[in-house]
């Protein structure tokens, strides 16, 4: 019980910090703060896959990429309500990840990876060969989409919308694992035959646990095209797909929030190495390597440990086989 | 398409597929037998081309700089197994893809710190820059023949060395039961390295091949190495003889959707066909297939 309200009390103290961004009144940080919970939000949609699933998808980058070309396309045919525009581009990533899904699902590990990967690598070609819309240079967006009428020129004003919405995605996440949904995939997660034995037939939940995720990503990239007001297949690239699951084992697998940490510690990375060099990947790689040769856990999972290990002085914490009774 | 047409794309097929094949063979040996997916397989394919331009204008002959090159992208290979590799044997594929890709975005900016960003020519050698006429009225670059001759002469190298010396008897027993072979006291460490120094070999070669035809730049192996993916995919993993077919298969199908596409459905629906006509191959085999058409692991 202590243990729950202390993080409860955590993730407050996190969302007071994000609302207080704004308050610096430095657009650089406003916009800054954006690109985390953007980038964050896709991370999440990996997470889903990642943690709950336990599937290793190479492929993310897809169905953000499409989210941001369907509302950056949508936007410059005249279409400027976002009420309309990025359901449309979540409808867009979905419509990718049917087929996708429906092939990469008849692979498993090794092969899946590389599966979602090769058809991520088809939806780069595709966006790259679109010559009405730049192709390899991409495209601007005119303006940035209006909220149900209300313009998000202002950088605070699209700021809380991209907040809300990343709140938004973290409660109905948290909702789908903790139900049965989650229940089943986890399960599949951890033994496949023994679910489908118990009657849950395990294509279904993971094609649908997919088929979220590429929604959650679809929408994540809605909002960038509308943040940066730009589009190109740079968005699709493979590395992307390699950052959102780099800022997945960042920030804690299987967490949800931590992910959206993950996206804060390499886009934080990311700048400050780049004010001393042009070179931060020389960096990055290697520190990636570190992370996944030497150290077990992402940011999140160390800040949990932490607040547990300060809370054992204070409360002693029950056995075992008592804690798993309870 | 006219007959010469067709004889010249067919021999540009080919020559793409076993370029193809140099890559597949060191993914497909380090899946079959250490078990790790290594993304950084395209980062050996561009090390290969940028110590080629070194070795080249520093020795100032090809031919002595090729053979110096193959040397130093093995060396490559042989560092990146002991350091990063060794560690992700018996991990799962999560930190083998991401440890693999923290080294590709290493790779890819070590070559802009030394190079720099402006990509590298490749001349070719001298007395391979002609034309050879291979059919009635069909002038083709002695320099492509010249990569298919060099791309069959290692495939029959690599063919040598699996099947007639020590090295790749243990190759052979290490993929179909590599506990037994570990049980039988070899230094399977030893034989780790070897078997990435190979394939490392191999990629570093195609990546030196193909810079006159490409421009030695950074992240130029990165589409080649999802292509490669997408070879075993359809080749089917762990298996040298799948590694082979998935590689011709692609590079013939690739090179011929090239000309086709834009002929039959125009120009502009034709390029972004041609994008995604690999990507369908490889959809078209995993319906047909599951594992791919020559796997030396099934299920």
């Amino acid at each position: 019980m202590g243990r729950l309200s202390r993080r409860t009390a955590l993730h407050l103290a996190f969302l007071a910090i994000a609302l207080a961004v704004p308050l610096l009144h430095d657009t650089y940080y406003t916009r800054f703060a954006t690109q985390i919970a953007m980038y964050g939000m896709a991370a999440v949609s990996v997470d889903l896959l990642l943690g709950y699933a336990g599937l290793v998808t190479f492929g993310q980058a897809a169905f953000f990429g499409v989210g941001a070309y369907a509302a950056g396309m949508l936007t410059v045919a005249g279409f400027h309500e976002a009420l309309v525009v990025w359901p449309l581009a979540m409808l867009a990533a979905v419509a990718f990840a049917l087929v996708i899904g429906a092939l990469s699902m008849r692979t498993e590990g090794f092969h899946f990876i590389m599966v979602t990967l090769a058809f991520a690598q088809m939806v780069y070609y595709i966006g790259e060969s679109l010559r009405s819309y730049g192709g390899d240079n991409g495209f601007s967006l005119p303006r940035r989409n209006t909220l149900a009428g209300m313009s998000l020129a202002d950088h605070t004003v699209f700021y809380y919308v991209v907040l809300a919405l990343l709140v938004l995605v973290l409660y109905l996440a948290s909702r789908l694992v903790g139900s049965e949904f989650g229940m089943v995939i986890r399960g599949r997660r951890d033994n496949e035959r023994r679910l489908a034995a118990i009657g849950f037939p395990p294509f279904r939940y993971k094609y649908a646990a997919f088929v979220i995720g590429a929604a959650i990503a679809g929408l994540a990239g809605a909002l960038m095209a509308n943040h940066a007001r730009f589009v190109s297949p740079a968005i699709l690239s493979w590395q992307v797909s390699g950052q959102l699951l780099s800022m997945v084992i960042l920030g804690s697998a299987g967490t949800l929030i931590g992910p959206v940490f993950g996206a804060a510690v390499y886009l934080v990375f990311q700048q400050v190495l780049s004010d001393y060099t042009d070179h931060w990947m020389i960096f990055f790689g290697p520190l990636l390597i570190a992370r996944v040769l030497f150290v077990k856990e992402g940011v999140w999972g160390l800040l949990v440990q932490a607040l547990k290990a300060q809370e054992r002085p204070a409360a002693p914490v029950p056995a075992p086989d008592q804690g798993a009774a309870q | 398409m006219t007959l010469a047409l067709f004889i010249e794309q067919l021999f540009n097929g080919v020559q793409f597929g076993l370029m193809l094949f140099l890559m597949a063979v060191g993914v497909t040996l380090v899946f079959g037998i250490m078990r790790v997916i290594n993304l950084a397989h395209g980062s050996l394919f561009m090390v290969g081309g940028y110590l080629l331009v070194e070795s080249y204008r520093v020795i100032g002959s090809y031919w002595l700089a090729l053979p110096v090159a193959i040397v130093g992208v093995i060396i490559v290979g042989a560092v990146m197994e002991v350091l990063v590799l060794r560690p992700l044997y018996g991990r799962g594929h999560l930190d083998q893809v991401l440890a693999t890709f923290g080294l590709t975005m290493f790779f890819n900016e070590a070559v802009v710190v030394i190079w720099g960003r402006v990509p590298l020519n490749l001349n070719i050698p001298a007395g391979l820059d002609g034309h050879f006429e291979i059919f009635p009225g069909v002038n083709y670059p002695v320099y492509r023949l010249a990569i298919t001759a060099a791309g069959l002469i290692c495939g029959g190298l690599l063919y040598f060395i699996i099947v007639h010396t020590r090295l790749g008897a243990l190759i052979r027993a290490g993929s179909d039961k590599r506990e037994i072979v570990e049980a039988l006291g070899v230094n399977i460490g030893l034989l780790y390295t070897a078997v990435f120094a190979l394939g490392a070999a191999f990629a570093g070669l195609a990546g030196m091949l193909t810079g006159p035809l490409l421009s030695v730049e950074s992240g130029m192996g990165d589409p080649i190495l999802i292509l490669t993916l997408v070879v075993i995919v359809i080749g089917g993993s762990g298996s040298i003889r799948g590694a082979l077919a998935g590689s011709l298969i692609l590079g013939i199908f690739d090179t011929f959707s090239r000309v086709m596409l834009p002929r039959i459905v125009g120009l502009t629906a034709g390029s972004a066909l041609v994008g995604m006509a690999d990507y369908v191959l490889m959809a078209t085999v995993l319906i047909y297939s599951r594992t791919g058409l020559f796997s030396a692991h099934r299920g």
